[in-house]
């Protein structure tokens, strides 16, 4: 007997009953191939570059243009190239570092805002906002003339206190984002809640800690992950806030770029790549894990 | 809703006070040096004074840079219309994907955004050169074409001319597109996704076909995200350094690449600030329009 055959309750079948089962319902765009054509060709236009670039990192020949044979020659030479495993080592510093106080900074924005009235709360909101949309070239000319001229930061610190300036650079655009994601979460917010806890006699403390902050769990993950990747990501901004003894590894890269290209970028860049890809693994595990929980 | 700060003074001190202190020191204070910088003048090599002077706007708005000012909008706004264009499907088609098939999708477009911007310029490099494999996958099709016509009888075509796919003013854009595409997907596909589907099924059963469902239902409903969208791909498209710089050939500058010269190369201080303060006063134009539409579709509902 065909499954067709079988009754389907028709509460199970949105829109239009009586439609064929192998056609797609209304509403299912996922199942109709102009979509699904779009969407791969979108994959194969993100991938493809990334791909070619990983695979390439194993090749013998050194130019980048035709496989011959696969070695991992690449990745020793990269790793025995000392400035540039300093300059990896400095990018996820600076990235843990500035994840930490962007977190901090961030959800307290978004809970300030979220929150409270007060007088001038569109002006900050707009300020807020301002490193989010403000062109990185001129955040990165700002910081560079703010550390030149205003505040020069030490020289001849001991690392990693010698990444401060790139550090502060950072949070300064990485914090709005974080507090735009975590705003956004708190939005669904059911402040009955958090009114409910104070009745029952919690204090201002217990409620942001054990009501809200749960609540902006999904959204600090998140706005974490933002905030890492962005640190690790610029290159602009640290462009103009590097001095010559703490160069992060887009640095490093734009500089080998200019001179020879080799597949030690490629290497590199792999790995670089693949740490992002494991970080972005685990946080979106925890953040199923935390969904899952609130499920049951 | 919302508490006045007054309810609870220590709470908002402590809330407030860190982030503010933040913006106030490390983002305020250096954009305010900056934009008094493009009122200055060089008095020596490490000198500044700040005269008041509107020379350096003056200089800026000269044939020679309003052209490039010119160019980097059009060239950001072409990006913005592409990532639109093909934004729009992919974030419908991940909206409305099974719960599994979406967390899937989502990764996959966000991968890309969270590999460093510095990697994916260069792996398009390699892939868009005359050696690359655009090349090689049109060289392999003219080939081919090329013996068919022979078979049947026809004139051959010829030696493949390689195009010059890189170091051009389509270079930039593709690479913009490439690098800014999940700015585009994202924004849209959490308006499309938190958007009533009820609306988007009593349009189809009131006899509205897809299409005109989507044009008159879905993009109306979603024109926030459209909106955040958009400004979220042109800002930084219309600011961008490193892609004119490593995509785009010599007459591919964009206002970026001028702003970088002034302060790393020239050593002109005041007018790479007047440069940059012009920059993000086409910014906020474009911000100042993003409002508008956002309010407009909140009055609407």
């Amino acid at each position: 007997m065909a499954k067709n055959a079988l009754p389907i309750p028709s509460a199970l079948r949105p829109g239009r009953g009586g439609v064929r089962k192998e056609r797609p319902g209304p509403l299912e765009y996922t199942r109709r191939w102009p979509l699904r054509l779009i969407v791969a060709a979108t994959l194969l236009f993100l991938y493809l570059p990334l791909i070619t670039m990983m695979v390439f990192s194993f090749n013998t020949s050194r130019r980048n243009v035709v496989w011959q044979g696969f070695t991992t020659d690449w990745y020793v030479k990269a790793a025995n190239n000392a400035s540039l495993m300093e300059a990896f080592v400095n990018s996820l510093t600076i990235a843990f570092f500035c994840t930490i106080i962007s977190v901090v900074l961030g959800a307290l924005a978004a809970v300030m805002l979220w929150r409270f009235r007060f007088p001038g709360k569109t002006a900050v909101e707009g300020s807020m906002a301002l490193p989010i949309v403000v062109p990185e070239i001129c955040l990165g000319v700002a910081m560079l003339v703010f550390f030149a001229r205003v505040m020069p930061w030490p020289m001849g610190l001991p690392w990693p206190l010698n990444l401060g300036a790139i550090t502060i650079a950072h949070v300064s655009f990485a914090f709005p984002f974080v507090a735009t994601v975590v705003r956004a979460r708190l939005a669904s917010f059911n402040r009955e809640l958090e009114e409910a806890a104070k009745d029952l006699g919690a204090s201002e403390w217990r409620t942001f800690w054990d009501v809200l902050v749960p609540h902006m769990q999904p959204g600090l993950i998140a706005g974490a992950l933002l905030a890492f990747t962005l640190s690790l990501d610029d290159f602009v901004i640290t462009f103009f806030t590097a001095g010559p003894d703490t160069i992060t590894f887009p640095v490093k890269v734009y500089s080998m770029l200019r001179f020879s290209v080799t597949p030690e970028v490629n290497a590199a860049s792999t790995v670089l790549i693949l740490v992002t890809v494991v970080l972005t693994a685990v946080g979106l595990h925890i953040q199923n894990r935390n969904a899952d929980n609130r499920k049951a | 809703m919302e508490q006045t700060w007054r309810q609870a003074k220590a709470a908002f001190a402590a809330i407030a006070i860190p982030p503010l202190a933040w913006l106030l020191l490390f983002f305020i204070v250096p954009m305010t040096v900056i934009w008094a910088y493009s009122f200055g003048e060089n008095t020596g090599p490490t000198t500044i004074d700040f005269t008041g002077t509107f020379a350096n706007y003056m200089r800026a708005v000269e044939p020679l840079y309003l052209e490039i000012f010119g160019k980097s909008l059009v060239v950001a706004g072409l990006t913005t219309v592409l990532c639109l264009i093909v934004g729009f499907p992919v974030a419908l088609a991940i909206a409305f994907a099974s719960p599994r098939m979406k967390s899937w999708l989502l990764l996959l477009i966000m991968l890309p955004f969270w590999t460093n911007l510095l990697i994916r310029t260069y792996a398009l490099i390699a892939v868009l050169r005359e050696q690359g494999y655009v090349n090689f996958t049109l060289e392999w099709l003219w080939n081919n074409a090329s013996g068919l016509m022979t078979f049947v009888g026809l004139q051959p075509l010829g030696e493949y001319e390689p195009l010059t796919l890189l170091y051009n003013n389509s270079a930039v854009i593709i690479g913009l597109v490439y690098v800014h595409l999940p700015f585009m997907v994202l924004p849209l596909y959490s308006a499309l996704d938190r958007m009533d589907r009820s609306l988007m099924e009593a349009s189809l059963d009131l006899g509205a076909g897809h299409m005109r469902t989507i044009l008159l239902v879905v993009v109306p409903l979603a024109a926030p995200g459209i909106a955040s969208g958009v400004l979220i791909t042109f800002i930084p498209a219309l600011g961008a350094y490193l892609t004119p710089d490593l995509l785009g050939g010599t007459d591919s500058q964009m206002i970026a690449n001028v702003i970088e010269r002034q302060f790393k190369r020239a050593n002109d201080w005041p007018f790479g600030a007047a440069l940059s303060f012009l920059l993000m006063y086409l910014t906020f134009a474009a911000i100042a329009m993003q409002a508008l539409v956002q309010r407009r579709s909140e009055r609407r509902r």
